[in-house]
């Protein structure tokens, strides 16, 4: 195993704001120097709740960007969805409100080495961490494409700044309420294939991902995709959050999402056994 | 801080400090040696391994319930071989003390991997896990039946001969756990690990289909503490000379005090390393405390202490 989380702290950090963003919450944490270690793809385990709480596990959230410039140190910006209980609590924390992370986690996206085409695809708020990473992938000089995807509009997460580094931008919902009536991957083998795409980017449900591994692999095209099971632990010593990945071998295993993830080579995953048994 | 005698023994083992990870619940080591020293703690208790390298149960494994979690791995595991030659030389070179366990399908199974066992230097003591809830067949489960239970520790027992201590495992979803533990004992075993994961289910009501992949999951977390407090109890009652190694939902020094205090003579952590990758640093720092803070002038004069003025039975 790679000493994947060579850089992950367990500290105490306050929250710097929390705003509301359509159905979201925008929640940047002061992180100090950890920012330095943070790379898109990475994410933050939480503990949720406060101290007599019921709720006993850590949550997972996908870092969606991070600064080191900030007058006030590092920062660290989540988006979350106020959904269970655990969200719900950590986007009513208030501004300076301390929170117990660990940080950072897990595989990062690989950026390439040649400024080649890249096409950036999010499901609902998946679409959070593809942002920071535009960020820098349009600074190595690639050409930015996204593609975003929700079921409704207001599940859209697209912030105006985030469009900077972004060549263009398609949306699809499946109610029609929002740019195209349908889903991310109705056209996908053309814009991959016009674009002349050389690496895909994709953060979203799991179906979502399997979809667009069909296209990838039919394209020969290289798909990092950032998977989602749930996660006990975070650290790699849970096991719950594994998925069958094949290896170099040949051979099909259960990897963790958490310590092998949650960045993945998409055509490694064997999508039609997630939820089987081996 | 005054000094305190804080070690604990286990059979022959002796330990620095009675706080040890919960198998199944620190994978190879590696990843909380992340967050702090290994061998700061008590022990390592590894993760159950089976002869041969098993993918555990399908996904989703895990459901998070009040003050709890119920987890549905399968024993996931690289094999005994695999383990032997790479995950316990690193625990060593830790300083780590290490507690091996072991789980098996068969009789043999276990006497099989005791062998293997047998060579191994670095190895403090081996948890035979007679109780994993995850498997597809709960006639499996040797701990809910006596008989099964006793035929797997003798095995273990006569393979490896005086030399290591053995630790049974039992599962707390039984009618007798108390008839269980002495036949365990009788048979061999040193110390009894109580309490294994408590059987549940959760159904998701928008699949309206049971939550986890294996259906089935075992319980863990405080939700299962007083269950764990009760049986570690009961235990020591019936058997005050066999160390126990108490185990279920502790997150605090209050919680590994309790269990201390029932008879347990050193604890195990799980679900809370799972929520704190540090919690069994802060859990050993305050329970030492709050010995100091109550009189003791060792660990092994509070354990059991909730007993003192009843009958005991003789072992």
């Amino acid at each position: 195993m790679s000493p994947i989380n060579k850089h992950a702290k367990q500290v105490l950090a306050p929250i710097a704001s929390n705003k509301r963003v359509g159905i979201y919450h925008q929640i940047i944490v002061n992180i100090g120097d950890l920012a330095q270690k943070c790379k898109p793809g990475n994410f933050v385990a939480i503990k949720v709740g406060g101290d007599n709480s019921a709720l006993v596990l850590r949550r997972a959230f996908a870092i969606s960007r991070v600064s080191t410039s900030s007058a006030t140190g590092g920062t660290m910006e989540l988006i979350v969805s106020p959904g269970g209980q655990g969200s719900t609590w950590l986007c009513n924390l208030a501004e300076g409100a301390l929170i117990d992370i660990v940080v950072p986690l897990g595989t990062a996206f690989g950026v390439p080495t040649e400024p080649v085409p890249v096409l950036l695809i999010g499901g609902g708020y998946g679409s959070a961490p593809l942002f920071g990473l535009a960020e820098v992938l349009n600074a190595r000089g690639s050409r930015v494409d996204m593609i975003l995807g929700a079921s409704t509009s207001s599940n859209i997460y697209a912030p105006m700044e985030g469009k900077r580094a972004v060549n263009t931008m398609r949306i699809y919902t499946e109610d029609g309420s929002a740019g195209q009536t349908g889903r991310v991957t109705d056209h996908l083998y053309e814009q991959i294939r016009d674009l002349n795409v050389a690496v895909v980017y994709s953060c979203g449900p799991m179906s979502m991902l399997s979809a667009i591994t069909t296209i990838t692999k039919a394209l020969d095209v290289v798909h990092q995709c950032s998977v989602e099971e749930s996660m006990a632990c975070g650290i790699g010593i849970c096991m719950t959050c594994v998925l069958p990945v094949e290896g170099d071998d040949g051979t099909i295993s259960m990897l963790r999402s958490c310590i092998d993830g949650p960045v993945m080579d998409g055509s490694l995953v064997s999508w039609d056994q997630v939820g089987k048994s081996l | 801080m005054t000094a305190i005698d804080f070690s604990t023994t286990i059979g022959s083992a002796w330990f620095p400090a009675p706080t040890f990870t919960a198998s199944g619940c620190a994978s190879s080591g590696r990843e909380l040696a992340q967050f702090f020293p290994l061998r700061e703690m008590g022990g390592v208790v590894t993760k159950s391994v089976m002869s041969r390298p098993r993918p555990g149960r399908p996904t989703p494994r895990m459901a998070e319930t009040p003050s709890g979690m119920l987890n549905s791995i399968g024993l996931q595991g690289p094999g005994i071989d695999a383990f032997l030659s790479q995950d316990v030389p690193y625990l060593v070179e830790q300083k780590a003390r290490v507690i091996v366990s072991i789980a098996g399908e068969t009789v043999e199974e276990y006497s099989t991997l005791a062998r293997k066992l047998r060579s191994v230097s670095g190895i403090s003591a081996v948890e035979v896990n007679i109780s994993c809830p995850n498997v597809e067949n709960r006639g499996l489960v040797f701990a809910c039946d006596p008989d099964a239970s006793r035929r797997v520790i003798d095995g273990v027992r006569r393979t490896l001969g005086g030399e290591l201590p053995i630790i049974a495992k039992l599962s707390p979803d039984v009618t007798d756990l108390v008839s269980i533990a002495r036949g365990v004992v009788d048979a061999g075993a040193d110390g009894l690990a109580l309490i294994n994961t408590v059987l549940g289910m959760v159904i998701n009501v928008n699949t309206m289909r049971p939550q986890l992949g294996g259906k089935t999951g075992g319980l863990s977390g405080p939700a299962i503490r007083p269950i764990a407090v009760r049986a570690v109890y009961q235990v020591h009652a019936a058997l005050p000379k066999t160390p126990i190694l108490g185990m279920g939902g502790i997150a605090n020094g209050k919680d590994a005090l309790e269990m201390i205090l029932a008879g347990a003579s050193g604890v195990s952590i799980g679900t809370a390393s799972f929520g704190n990758p540090t919690a069994i640093m802060s859990i050993q720092s305050e329970l030492k405390q709050m010995l100091i803070d109550r009189g003791f002038k060792s660990l092994k004069d509070a354990v059991g202490y909730a007993h003192r003025g009843e009958e005991v039975d003789s072992e």
